[in-house]
């Protein structure tokens, strides 16, 4: 399906956040995840399902002030 | 020092981590001023993450995450759960910007956002005015630290209303506050701790200078100064000029 990743349009083929997580390469990366706007924990990426259009990003440590 | 949600402070300066030439130079800024806190933040993946995750963390200092960016109370609400799974903290630096040019807090926003983490069990470190008003109520939905601004972010024009922030200073005596952003000069720091206050935040002046680990050295030194000196008690100004050496015994001369 076709979701949004970090703003980017994106074709996946994964049912929850997990799968996505994996289809896009993060891996066993270290990352934070909003979906729709709404954190999404680590124990319920699995368990949390996608649909077409959604909106998901996926954050990292970054310079801050 | 008073401490912040039961943390004290060896040193009353904390840095952050942006606009530096190099992570090299971040690193040897914590480690020429001795700052005790290191702000940070979350984006999007694609400029080596975990490669800085990994050099915060052996500054050895807490890190305090911020809500940099968001302009809403739903969009800061997130991005501080985000933070507190990945950075495993539950100290958020809460900002919520009300203006583009300015950078000034949206209060209501603000308000609205960490009264939402602060019953959510967060350490809410709000980025604020000096208005009275809005630190009474940040107060009242829990906040055990307020974050007065000096001046607009990366301004480095100091404290911009010192009047308010002495009154801020005076109306709320037992909770610690830190003077974040707009700080230009290591005087700006001394003067703010000479005000009262219990730490300074900083990043621009320090990262932007030529040397920025001399001036992260610098600000070091002035916050100490200042808080030694407010520690001491300093004499009350006067319009007339008194002479300090005894008038008693002078010679006719």
């Amino acid at each position: 399906m076709r979701i949004e990743l970090n703003g980017t349009p994106r074709e996946i083929d994964a049912g929850n956040v997990a799968e996505a997580l994996r289809a896009c390469g993060y891996g066993s990366d270290r990352v934070a995840t909003a979906l729709n706007g709404v954190f999404v924990p680590f124990a319920a990426r699995a368990d949390t399902a996608l649909s077409p259009g959604d909106r998901l990003e996926v954050l990292v440590a970054m310079q801050g002030g | 020092m008073r401490d912040f949600y039961g943390v004290s402070l060896a040193n009353p300066m904390m840095l952050g981590t942006a606009r530096f030439p190099s992570p090299a130079v971040m690193e040897a800024a914590f480690r020429a001023s001795g700052a005790s806190v290191a702000t940070v933040s979350l984006r999007r993946e694609g400029q080596g993450g975990g490669a800085f995750r990994a050099l915060v963390q052996r500054l050895g200092v807490p890190l305090l995450p911020n809500t940099a960016g968001c302009h809403s109370a739903a969009e800061a609400i997130t991005t501080a759960r985000m933070a507190r799974e990945y950075f495993e903290t539950d100290w958020i630096k809460l900002e919520v910007i009300g203006d583009a040019d300015t950078l000034q807090p949206d209060p209501f926003g603000l308000l609205e956002a960490a009264e939402t983490l602060c019953a959510d069990g967060f350490k809410v470190f709000p980025y604020t005015t000096e208005d009275q008003v809005l630190a009474a109520r940040l107060v009242d939905a829990g906040c055990g630290v307020l974050m007065p601004w000096g001046a607009p972010i990366g301004s480095g024009l100091g404290l911009n209303n010192i009047h308010g922030l002495r009154m801020l200073r005076a109306a709320f005596p037992d909770v610690p506050m830190v003077i974040d952003a707009g700080l230009g000069l290591p005087s700006h720091a001394a003067r703010a701790m000479e005000l009262g206050f219990d730490a300074i935040l900083l990043n621009t002046a320090v990262a932007e200078a030529d040397d920025p680990a001399a001036m992260a050295r610098a600000f070091a030194l002035a916050a100490q100064a200042g808080a030694a000196g407010a520690a001491a008690g300093p004499m009350t100004a006067r319009d007339m000029a008194v002479p300090s050496t005894p008038v008693i015994g002078k010679a006719w001369l």
